[in-house]
């Protein structure tokens, strides 16, 4: 490619972007950095209260175990969406008529607004009227997603699953197409299996894209907060209470500013921290 | 090996559509079918509940603002990325990488973060419950999306384009608008779809910024949800309508999406 060219000038074209991204991040992020380091008994009353915060948030218990619930949320849908999802993208065909059928239909699930989703497992997970839970229980599994944390926890993760793996498909597919002809007919012609296909042709090209889905997987796993909200509200107690839906009962159920800008910092540092640390690693041997 | 791959595909996509089919399935139901008795298709088969949305203003107006907001969105977006995504492509300039980077990090913001701030700031310049407020929101997360995919389908075009435009004595707005955009067109057709998607699938933010005026049809639903004693039949319905768009946008853009994953390094 072309060396681009030096030319400050191009600040211009850049500035809207600056100026309306800028406007909803930085004023937002002062406000809660504001907030983060400020005790106020109300009536716009404020008192500096210094890191005090930070300390209570990370040594609070409530803190430890919804980041753990986070954690363990994040690793378990990123085990199976991304595996599952690049198995289906190999089994789809590759051209036909069918090809635009099986992407519109898979593409469905993205494009239900959040709160839909959330109210549509749940009508389709209570164990008196929905499907699932219906056809589980006749099954002989004592399912109830509204008393049992593990049955919550399942369906918690299945509904992730239903939303979400086609992302990874879109994208390992996209990869996938983009690979030339010319590599499968040589490993023909060396006499190559599916697996040593997969194994040296296709995982290698497939780098880039597996990244970028796993960075957004995590992120976006990392920040859910609508569809589980809705699906369970953090029930049963508090046993599906992640980051997000703990620091929203903070922040606008309980309105202790303080300590919720405080987690809110910590929780955005360590999306990016995480991000980061997967981004060096995965893009560390790329020549590009 | 090969004779399972459709057989994978096909449970895949039954899969997806289990919840949904439930969900069809219960809009023609009435709430007391619902609750009373359990069948894998409608006793009494009704159209009542998709009536009332029709015919209810609090209702349709729900998804009415919603997609004003939504199509806002996608036009502030796409005509701010468009120029700042031709810059990253074309030029080197003080702090470009690290502008880039910032722009990618908002993309990370949880939005349960911001939406305190949120309602405070549209609240100081009194764009509180306008649209206008929702759409600016979403460029929080759309904006640095929309410039990532379009800086990618930029830069698989060859630079000899524009210079030799430039020499035939184009201005730059001409250029960009007549020349450049026209080539370009599948990746615009991406983003835009992007855009749409995440603006309207996203119900936190557009929730608080908005109480009457601008109300997004997720706030609609919650409202009847609490207080008329959760109309399931109805929720069943207004969701069913709420993936319409979705599925007409996805239509326009079928042949586009495989692809635009591919080059726009989404």
């Amino acid at each position: 490619m072309a060396v681009k060219t030096e030319r400050q000038a191009a600040w211009l074209l850049v500035a809207p972007v600056v100026v309306l991204v800028a406007f909803n991040a930085l004023i937002p992020l002062m406000t809660v950095v504001n907030y983060s380091v400020q005790e106020t008994f109300g009536n716009n009353f404020f008192l500096w209260h210094g890191l005090g915060w930070f300390q209570d948030v990370l040594r609070s218990e409530r803190f430890h175990a919804a980041f753990g619930r986070q954690m363990l949320f994040t690793g378990l849908i990123l085990l199976i969406e991304v595996p599952l999802g690049v198995a289906i993208a190999l089994a789809m065909p590759r051209r036909g008529p069918l090809v635009s059928v099986c992407l519109v239909l898979m593409a469905l699930p993205l494009l239900i607004p959040w709160n839909v989703v959330g109210a549509m497992w749940n009508i389709f997970a209570l164990p008196d009227i929905g499907l699932l839970g219906r056809t589980l229980n006749g099954l002989g599994f004592d399912y109830n997603m509204t008393q049992d944390p593990l049955s919550a926890w399942f369906t918690l993760i299945l509904m992730d699953v239903w939303h979400w793996t086609s992302l990874v498909v879109l994208l390992t597919y996209a990869g996938l197409i983009s690979i030339p002809d010319a590599y499968y007919q040589a490993a023909r012609i060396d006499g190559a299996g599916a697996w040593a296909v997969f194994r040296h042709i296709q995982l290698p090209k497939l780098r880039r894209v597996l990244t970028i889905a796993i960075l957004l997987r995590f992120m976006d796993s990392f920040m859910v907060y609508t569809e589980p909200f809705v699906l369970t509200g953090g029930g049963p107690g508090n046993s599906t209470t992640l980051l997000s839906i703990d620091l929203v009962k903070i922040a606008l159920g309980q309105f202790d500013l303080g300590p919720a800008a405080a987690m809110s910092l910590i929780y955005f540092f360590i999306t990016l921290l995480v991000s980061w640390v997967f981004y060096t690693l995965m893009t560390r041997h790329d020549p590009s | 090996m090969t004779a399972l791959r459709p057989v994978i595909v096909i449970l895949y996509i039954l899969f997806l559509l289990l919840p949904i089919y439930w969900l069809l399935n219960m809009s023609f139901k009435t709430t007391n079918e619902i609750l009373g008795s359990f069948s894998l298709f409608p006793q009494n088969f009704t159209l009542e509940n998709y009536a009332t949305i029709f015919t209810d203003p609090t209702w349709y107006w729900g998804y009415i603002n919603s997609l004003i907001y939504v199509s806002l969105n996608t036009v502030i977006s796409l005509a701010a990325a468009l120029p700042a995504a031709y810059a990253f492509s074309r030029y080197r300039f003080l702090g470009d990488k690290h502008l880039f980077f910032w722009l990618l990090t908002n993309r990370m913001a949880p939005p349960a973060v911001f939406a305190l701030p949120f309602f405070q700031l549209y609240s100081a310049v009194e764009l509180f419950d306008t649209h206008i407020a929702v759409a600016l929101a979403h460029c929080l997360f759309n904006i640095p999306l929309a410039v990532w995919i379009l800086e990618g389908f930029m830069s698989s075009v060859p630079r000899e384009l524009d210079e030799t435009a430039f020499v035939d004595g184009y201005s730059f707005p001409h250029f960009f608008v007549r020349i450049f955009m026209p080539n370009i067109g599948a990746g615009i057709g991406v983003a835009a779809f992007f855009c749409f998607m995440f603006s309207w699938v996203e119900m936190l933010l557009a929730k608080t910024l908005t109480a009457v005026e601008a109300k997004p049809i997720a706030a609609t639903m919650t409202k009847t949800a609490s207080s008329a004693g959760y109309e399931l039949g109805l929720l069943a319905a207004a969701g069913c309508l709420t993936i319409i768009p979705g599925a007409f946008v996805i239509y326009f853009v079928r042949n586009y999406i495989a692809k635009g994953f591919a080059l726009g390094r989404v």
